[in-house]
């Protein structure tokens, strides 16, 4: 009996580690079934006269990017900041102080800016999206749009994820600004030199590919947020407690994705 | 009437054997049934009897597991994207909460089929769907946003939307539910109105008796996931049936109880 009980037990165990394995890889499956999707009615959209409507992708624009620029710039000047402060911190010791300055510089134009902006949207965009798809899901508005033969995905994925091209790297170029900013008002007070000075020794420590490193990253977190999102308010189901959870599996699962690529990313470029 | 139907047209919905499963559970077993053109059938059953279900089919929102549904001759199994596109437009849709886009106005909620499947001007697309609205006696609601509409008039709102495309087939999900008798009577008539003047076949799937008495032409009874019987309102009425008898008088099913499986239900997964 002992046996037979031992053995459900790692039976179950084992059972519900292959059950998450595969419930992740269709959650993998799915979201490269909506990004195909979604690129194919971006690319060929208006020829099939079924165009992905400007004015949605403006109004995604507004909501992704234009409204997270305060709390970005905020963030991105604190850390830089921080970092600066840090820096000189840890430098002085060895005499390094100095150094700082492209230190912040290059680690912010590869890694922190684009992070910035990667989190800041996957929290503020990946929470109202998935509530948004997820509420109209549970409505029954996405079955309506299919019924009236409109495709779901042209009709809110596609916008979004435009939205999300264009504006994440616009966002990353603000971040990086703006932390390279936070860290020149530490910088300029703990080291003493000039507001110039400081700009011209960050400018001169940034080559364009850490600029391209940073860029191209922001392209991925913003295809990572939207697939997470869109892909967790379609599923959403089970009233408002499957709405609430949708949501917050969103946000957890889109800041999570964009950290772990952010890590794979950098491991394969820094070499 | 509709012996001289049958003759001249085929049907514009035909249901052949379709069978559905959710996990083990045979939601729907064996379902065939035809609507005529210019009919209107009711799919009556109780909860659970897999009524809605059907509609979903119906709809083309799942894949059957076996069976074939044919939408005016043609198998939906088998239709490409762009015959599945010209075949949505056919179709008008009320679903059971209105599935009305809450982001929108009522009026740009009846607009957007036309915005997206046809050509337009905006002059054209607004006066037709305001005479949508006037058909249904919501003109003047357009600029209302559809939270702030009472159930009647977003049901109704959902049949404007339904309609605006001049479908050939029309499908009601619960018309009456969560409706007051008054205002339910009412969507009766105007169901009835609309089959006239536009000349709709109507598929209504309700658990509502005196409303599928109003409006059938036909009607089928559905039970546990199998066709009870199909037959005009005077037919089900004198049914000698039991399981439509107890429909009707809103008598529960006494099941029979089986020592044996009742003690087996209770003890399961019990060591």
């Amino acid at each position: 009996m002992a046996i037979d009980v031992r053995r459900s037990g790692l039976g179950r165990a084992t059972e519900t580690v292959g059950r998450r394995f595969v419930a992740g890889v269709e959650d993998f499956g799915y979201g490269a079934a909506l990004l195909a999707e979604s690129l194919a009615w971006i690319m060929l959209g208006r020829w099939l006269n079924q165009r992905v409507r400007p004015q949605a992708i403006g109004e995604e624009m507004m909501n992704i990017g234009v409204r997270a620029i305060p709390v970005v710039a905020v963030l991105a000047f604190a850390n830089g900041a921080m970092m600066a402060m840090q820096g000189i911190y840890t430098l002085r010791e060895f005499g390094a102080e100095s150094r700082v300055v492209a230190g912040i510089a290059i680690s912010v134009v590869r890694e922190f800016g684009v992070l910035i902006a990667g989190i800041v949207v996957a929290a503020r965009s990946g929470s109202a999206i998935a509530a948004r798809i997820g509420t109209m899901q549970i409505a029954q508005e996405i079955d309506a749009l299919r019924v009236m033969g409109i495709s779901p995905v042209r009709y809110l994925v596609a916008p979004i994820l435009v939205a999300m091209l264009i504006m994440m790297p616009l966002l990353t170029v603000l971040s990086n600004s703006l932390a390279i900013l936070g860290g020149g008002a530490i910088s300029v007070m703990e080291l003493h030199i000039s507001p110039d000075a400081y700009l011209g020794r960050a400018l001169a420590a940034v080559g364009i590919q850490d600029l391209v490193q940073g860029l191209s990253k922001s392209l991925v977190f913003g295809v990572l947020v939207t697939l997470v999102a869109t892909s967790n308010g379609f599923n959403a189901a089970g009233g408002a407690e499957g709405l609430g959870r949708a949501t917050t599996r969103s946000v957890v699962l889109s800041i999570s994705a964009i950290v772990v690529a952010d890590m794979i990313f950098t491991f394969f470029l820094s070499r | 009437m509709s012996g001289s139907a049958e003759a001249v047209f085929a049907p514009v919905v035909e249901v052949q054997d379709l069978v559905v499963h959710y996990g083990n559970q045979r939601v729907l077993d064996g379902v065939s049934l035809s609507v005529q053109q210019g009919e209107i059938m009711v799919i009556m059953g109780g909860s659970g009897s897999g009524k809605s279900t059907l509609l979903r089919y119906l709809l083309g929102l799942q894949r059957p597991d076996s069976g074939t549904i044919r939408m005016f001759g043609k198998d939906i199994a088998a239709l490409n994207a762009g015959e599945w596109r010209a075949l949505r437009r056919k179709m008008g849709v009320s679903f059971q909460g209105g599935a009305l886009f809450s982001s929108m106005t009522v009026g740009d909620n009846v607009c957007l089929p036309l915005r997206e499947h046809t050509h337009l001007d905006e002059q054209t697309i607004r006066i037709m769907s305001r005479m949508k609205l006037e058909v249904v006696n919501l003109a003047g609601f357009e600029h209302l946003m559809p939270a702030q509409l009472s159930g009647g008039m977003l049901k109704r709102a959902a049949l404007a939307r339904a309609i605006v495309m001049d479908p050939s087939v029309l499908f009601f999900d619960e018309p009456s539910a969560g409706l007051d008798p008054v205002v339910a009577a009412e969507l009766d008539r105007l169901i009835l109105r609309i089959r006239d003047a536009l000349r709709v076949s109507i598929v209504v799937v309700t658990h509502e008796l005196e409303s599928a008495f109003a409006i059938a032409d036909r009607i089928t009874v559905l039970d546990r996931g199998r066709i009870l019987m199909v037959g005009s309102v005077e037919e089900v009425k004198n049914s000698e049936n039991q399981r439509v008898r107890n429909l009707l008088t809103r008598t529960s099913e006494e099941q029979p109880v089986d020592v044996e499986d009742y003690l087996c239900r209770l003890t399961r997964g019990v060591r």
